[in-house]
């Protein structure tokens, strides 16, 4: 139970959302620090007690190996032997494997490569410098600790989402939150693709809810490089489009800053809610570099913050597309009694959030039990 | 909404990008170039025919491009130099791109002027300094548009005309070329 959070996070992981917005199913949070981000011995505590509460039969320590289409139903193999059903509920998530890109197989093997499944705290890495690739949540917090622990460090930044951690006063996510932005709908969304490929904010959840974006790594001295484009001759080359990757993100940040001036404006908020405020644009470095040599020794460690995929390597029901995912309409999968939860905007822009699932699960177990009814 | 008229029929681009997803193979496109030799630094270069949607396209007309170097390269001068020519692409494919984006999000333009600036230091071609790169060291380019939007508004057309250059990609993320000898 919770195994990803229990195995698949390093140490000072914290969830991005503040404790008053963990919330399952008749569970939520009662302890002292509501505005706290939970660590994953917090997460995981809070997902056994939402099992022992919901009731459900739940066999912990089982693999499931397979799952094939049988009869009108469906046969999982489990490490613990058959089990057989009318229906099924994926949800396993989206972020199973790192995703590294192809050319890390070019790296010299003096340089040490890490993805955020191997990764657990500074002190385990190399001496020297390291190269994070990536700068969505995973990569500017670990850029930050690194950085912390005293290593020169060099973040490669592709196209991201900035965002404040408070905003007039409020934690970013409660804005998210109250404004009805969470909960634009799928069938909404302007581009759905592109909406459920959207990598995770710049956030972290620290005690002292700072905003962790490019502006403030620059200040902690950390080295900011383009988007990482291929490896020549034992070289990373980046891409000299920095500035713009800087501008996208800025700008979509005031945009949805208007969006919760807007809102605040229109429903009388505003007296509650400090003054509204802008942030000073990405500072752009005065000169980026664009290669770097990786065997000479500058760079010991590589950290893969280039984000993750599904595995759905033991399902052998053709619902996968060429990509990788599943297909499926806001979570009714693509094959007969077959569903998922837990994926990325799967029925709204909260749906892999904690709080997300409580309003998709109804949604998909209505379809789900109409589906059985019919075949009753 | 009043129509806006940018000139640009973003409906079959659209329309081009759907059909595209699902016929990855017509996607590929071809472009090409042959070029002669005439004397010293001179050459031509002509382009007409490329490859698309399946099968041989053609332009509506042959274009013919001089390049030569200048007097202070002790040349003709009979043409524009060859990274001039990588400024024209790149002016051309974000002027296309600003268009289209505002077209597509319904921003009427009145005008748009770039001017493009590309640093260089020759002592890189001529082999006087061997730390010296041969290309450009940074290229600059300023738009003045005038067009129904906010600054802002036109700070995104520009961000997201750059986001879908093929030019820009080219210049700022490496290509494999290969040269050969027939």
């Amino acid at each position: 139970m919770a195994n990803s959070w229990r195995r698949e996070r390093w140490e000072s992981f914290r969830l991005l959302t503040p404790n008053w917005q963990s919330r399952l199913p008749g569970l939520r949070y009662q302890g002292p620090d509501p505005d706290g981000y939970m660590t994953t011995a917090e997460i995981t505590e809070f997902i056994e007690r939402s099992a022992k509460l919901s009731g459900a039969p739940v066999r912990t320590g089982t693999d499931v190996t397979s799952v094939r289409r049988a009869g009108d139903g469906y046969r999982v193999t489990t490490s613990r032997g058959e089990i057989a059903c009318r229906t099924l509920v994926v949800a396993s998530g989206a972020c199973n494997l790192p995703a590294v890109p192809r050319f890390a197989g070019a790296v010299p093997a003096s340089v040490e490569q890490l993805t955020p499944f191997d990764y657990r705290e500074p002190g385990r890495l190399p001496e020297g410098g390291v190269l994070v690739v990536g700068a969505s949540a995973t990569g500017v917090q670990l850029a930050a600790e690194l950085r912390r622990s005293g290593r020169p460090v060099v973040l490669s930044v592709g196209e991201h989402v900035r965002l404040p951690r408070t905003y007039r006063g409020r934690d970013v996510l409660w804005w998210m939150d109250a404004s009805g932005v969470w909960d634009q709908r799928y069938d909404q969304v302007d581009d759905l693709t592109r909406a459920r490929r959207l990598p995770s904010p710049q956030l972290v959840g620290t005690p002292e809810r700072a905003t962790l974006d490019l502006n403030a790594l620059t200040s902690m001295g950390v080295e900011l490089v383009g988007r990482w484009a291929d490896v020549r001759d034992g070289r990373a080359l980046f891409s000299g489009g920095l500035r713009n990757v800087f501008s996208l993100a800025d700008l979509k940040m005031e945009r949805l800053l208007d969006t919760f001036d807007e809102w605040a404006g229109t429903r009388g908020r505003d007296d509650e809610l400090a003054p509204p405020e802008r942030f000073a644009p990405t500072r752009v470095p005065e000169s980026a570099r664009w290669q770097l040599d990786l065997s000479g020794g500058e760079i010991r460690t590589i950290v893969w913050a280039t984000g993750f995929r599904p595995d759905y390597g033991w399902l052998e029901v053709p619902v996968v597309d060429e990509k990788g995912r599943l297909r499926h309409d806001g979570g009714v999968v693509d094959g007969p009694g077959l569903y998922a939860l837990g994926l990325p905007v799967l029925r709204r822009r909260r749906s892999t959030f904690i709080n997300g699932i409580e309003d998709d699960a109804r949604e998909v177990i209505a379809h789900l039990a109409g589906y059985l009814a019919v075949r009753r | 909404m009043t129509t806006v008229a940018n000139g640009v029929n973003v409906q079959a681009l659209l329309d081009a990008r759907e059909v595209l997803k699902g016929a990855p193979e017509a996607a590929q496109f071809v472009w090409r170039a042959s070029s002669t030799w005439r004397n010293g630094v001179h050459s031509t270069t002509t382009v007409k025919e490329f490859f698309g949607l399946g099968q041989e396209q053609t332009h509506r007309n042959e274009a013919v491009f001089d390049a030569d170097h200048p007097e202070v390269f002790a040349a003709e001068d009979n043409g524009i130099t060859p990274i001039e020519y990588l400024l024209v692409g790149l002016a051309a494919c974000l002027t296309a791109g600003v268009a289209s984006v505002a077209q597509n999000r319904g921003i009427q333009l009145r005008s748009v002027e770039a001017t493009l600036e590309g640093t260089h230091d020759i002592r890189g071609i001529l082999g006087a300094d061997s730390d010296v790169r041969n290309g450009f060291n940074d290229i600059k380019v300023t738009f003045n548009i005038d067009a129904d939007a906010s600054r802002q508004d036109i700070e995104a057309l520009v961000a997201q005309s750059q986001k879908r250059s093929a030019v820009f990609d080219a210049l700022t993320n490496p290509t494999n070329v290969t040269v050969e000898v027939a």
